[in-house]
């Protein structure tokens, strides 16, 4: 199996140890959620992945090739990143945002087919009536599915053979609740058709209705990883994030449904004051 | 449709009009700034006597006029020359650094040059003609240490900006504020202690002017602006990447910090060997990009032939009024520039500001 893999990472910021130890693998199809509270070093995980940041030791390889023995150019073939917020404040038009995610294959693929990528890319961000529009003036909402529309089209291959993955690093950090829902959904939609795709996310319910898988984050080292259903118990949540959560079934489709009811140590306090109440 | 949607509707239809038609006009304009430069002066001549003599020139015949062929080959040809390339070197110049700092208001001299040719070139002046150097030696030394000032100040602001391995845009705007202080300390210095002939000629070259262009002079400048004129199809697709963010543009698969590199180094070289040989003519850098982004929007592929065609036309045009407002005298071209081209972009920038786009 062609994954994205990272083994055994340490990395070094300054003088923090950011990440220690940490394995994480990505294979077509699945959609991994990397979960963790502030500073846990989720997004530093991230940027070892895409390749932005050189491990201090461990290795990344992407379908068993090292990452550093691949250009910056070949390695823009194989996955796209979408950073958390787009600082894009020049007017251009919504699909030529879109095209900019073809330029990796700008040279060695057909004009034609290019093109088809952004109209697929366009279309399945469900973004095809606004192609016309000027970026600036979108909505923060629609601006962030310009920009996944992009990384869409950059991970568009016409093959199975190509592999592609895809980087999120908290694409729903400054988006309300729908879009929120709607950019993950996508993402899973994504995945299906055989890409990798890691999230870096904050809101646990929305990792376990969308990922195949999660890995969660503590001062730098992986201390869990599986399927949502499996990881997400109330123990480790409160352990991880220092948060007293419930699970609950949703009375309607019988999910698990996770419901924070306070921080760990206050949790007692707080119910408490609630019965007060 | 709602009303807001009916608006930007149309402006997306004007300016896809005026992508198409932007460099064929501006390209008419450039001609028409050509031959008027070639036809004004001191010697009274008509569109048809410059054909005449450029149709004689390119054919290989001989020349019907002496007079005519020797004032408009010799004299305006390489001023004419020296402005289009100025000017389009200033505005391209202008485009990258924009597009690299991903701020519209971006010029050339942010990032040092203008000050560091300018301080090399007062320094020459002053300590040159201290030394018993003259007018023909002063002629050659004064644009190379220009040229050299401004790039070497560039590398410095560069240098300095460097921090982890990375050239952040934040430090290079930091540092080149810094150097550029530094640079127009040295002038003070320079002026201070220089005599009235000397400041006169700093003034003179200080304000700008086209007007020492002669085929030796401005040769070599001309070949080291071809640099960044003839790189700028190389350029386009990456500067677009680069308003994306530095992040996007690396995850394309940009390598960001040589693309920075390359392109300090191609405005540097650019930049400053156009101040080398005309002064420091201000304005043309940061208005012409600025202006044609809010005509054909900010795709380089568009902007940048634009910008160079627009910077030409815009230099020559301005050379010209310069030339015949008050003639024999000459009002130095950087001064134009700014008087006219200023209360424009301000109304520019008040009519954008109206309809509410940002730029």
């Amino acid at each position: 199996m062609v994954t994205l893999a990272a083994h055994n990472i340490d990395v070094v910021l300054g003088a923090r140890q950011a990440l220690t130890g940490a394995s994480i693998e990505v294979a077509p199809g699945e959609l991994v959620a990397v979960l963790g509270p502030n500073g846990a070093g989720k997004s530093t995980l991230l940027n070892v992945l895409c390749g932005e940041l050189a491990a201090d030791s461990g290795c990344v390889r992407i379908g068993g090739e090292d990452l550093r023995s691949l250009s910056s150019s070949a390695l823009a073939c194989k996955r796209a990143l979408m950073p958390q917020k787009s600082s894009l404040s020049f007017p251009f038009k919504v699909r030529d945002v879109v095209a900019m995610g073809r330029d990796p294959f700008r040279v060695t693929v057909a004009a034609s087919l290019n093109d088809k990528a952004v109209d697929w890319a366009l279309a399945e961000t469900d973004i095809a009536h606004l192609a016309r529009r000027v970026y600036t003036q979108l909505s923060g909402g629609e601006q962030q599915r310009v920009q996944l529309a992009r990384v869409f089209a950059q991970v568009w291959h016409e093959s199975d053979d190509d592999v592609r993955f895809l980087l999120l690093d908290e694409p729903t950090s400054s988006l309300d609740l729908a879009h929120q829902h709607s950019v993950l959904h996508l993402a899973r939609r994504l995945a299906e058709k055989d890409v990798g795709v890691v999230a870096v996310v904050h809101d646990l319910n929305l990792a376990a209705l969308y990922a195949t898988r999660v890995v969660i984050l503590s001062s730098g080292r992986v201390v869990a990883a599986g399927e949502p259903g499996e990881v997400l118990q109330p123990a480790l949540i409160a352990d991880v994030f220092d948060l007293s959560v419930h699970c609950v079934e949703d009375p309607d489709s019988g999910r698990k449904l996770i419901v924070p009811t306070g921080n760990h140590r206050q949790s007692a306090s707080v119910i408490n004051m609630r019965r007060a109440l | 449709m709602s009303v807001l949607e009916l608006r930007e509707r149309q402006r997306f239809d004007r300016s896809e009009v005026a992508r198409v038609l932007a460099v064929p006009v501006l390209g008419f304009l450039l001609l028409a700034a050509v031959l008027s430069g070639l036809t004004s002066g001191a010697a009274d001549m008509v569109a048809w006597d410059v054909l005449v003599v450029l149709w004689n020139f390119v054919s290989g015949r001989q020349a019907t006029d002496q007079l005519a062929h020797a004032i408009i080959l010799d004299i305006r040809m390489p001023r004419v020359l020296l402005g289009g390339v100025v000017g389009a070197t200033l505005a391209v110049s202008g485009a990258v650094l924009q597009a690299l700092f991903r701020n519209p208001l971006a010029e050339p001299s942010i990032i040092g040059v203008s000050a560091g040719a300018g301080a090399a070139a007062v320094t020459m002046i002053v300590l040159g003609t201290a030394f018993g150097a003259m007018g023909v030696v002063i002629l050659y030394a004064l644009p190379v240490a220009a040229f050299a000032g401004g790039f070497i100040a560039t590398m410095i602001v560069v240098a300095i900006a460097r921090v982890n391995g990375q050239t952040p845009m934040t430090t290079i705007l930091l540092s080149g504020v810094a150097v550029a202080a530094l640079g127009g300390a040295i002038m003070g210095l320079m002026m201070f202690i220089s005599n009235e002939e000397q400041l006169r000629s700093i003034t003179f070259w200080m304000l700008g002017s086209l007007g020492v262009a002669t085929w030796t002079t401005i040769l070599p400048a001309i070949a080291i602006m071809s640099v960044i004129l003839f790189a700028m199809p190389t350029l386009t697709h990456k500067l677009n990447l680069m308003l994306l963010g530095e992040r996007e543009a690396a995850s394309l698969g940009l390598n960001v910090d040589r693309f920075k590199y390359a392109c300090v180094a191609l405005v540097a070289a650019g930049v400053g060997a156009a101040v080398a040989v005309s002064g420091t003519i201000g304005f043309v850098g940061i208005v012409v990009p600025h202006l044609l982004r809010m005509v054909v929007g900010p795709d380089h592929r568009i902007l940048l032939p634009a910008s160079a065609l627009g910077g030409a036309a815009l230099l020559l045009g301005a050379d010209v009024v310069a030339r015949t407002l008050a003639p024999p005298a000459e009002l130095p071209i950087g001064v134009l520039t700014a008087l006219l081209g200023a209360p424009f972009f301000l109304w520019l920038l008040r009519r954008a500001a109206r309809e509410g786009s940002s730029w």
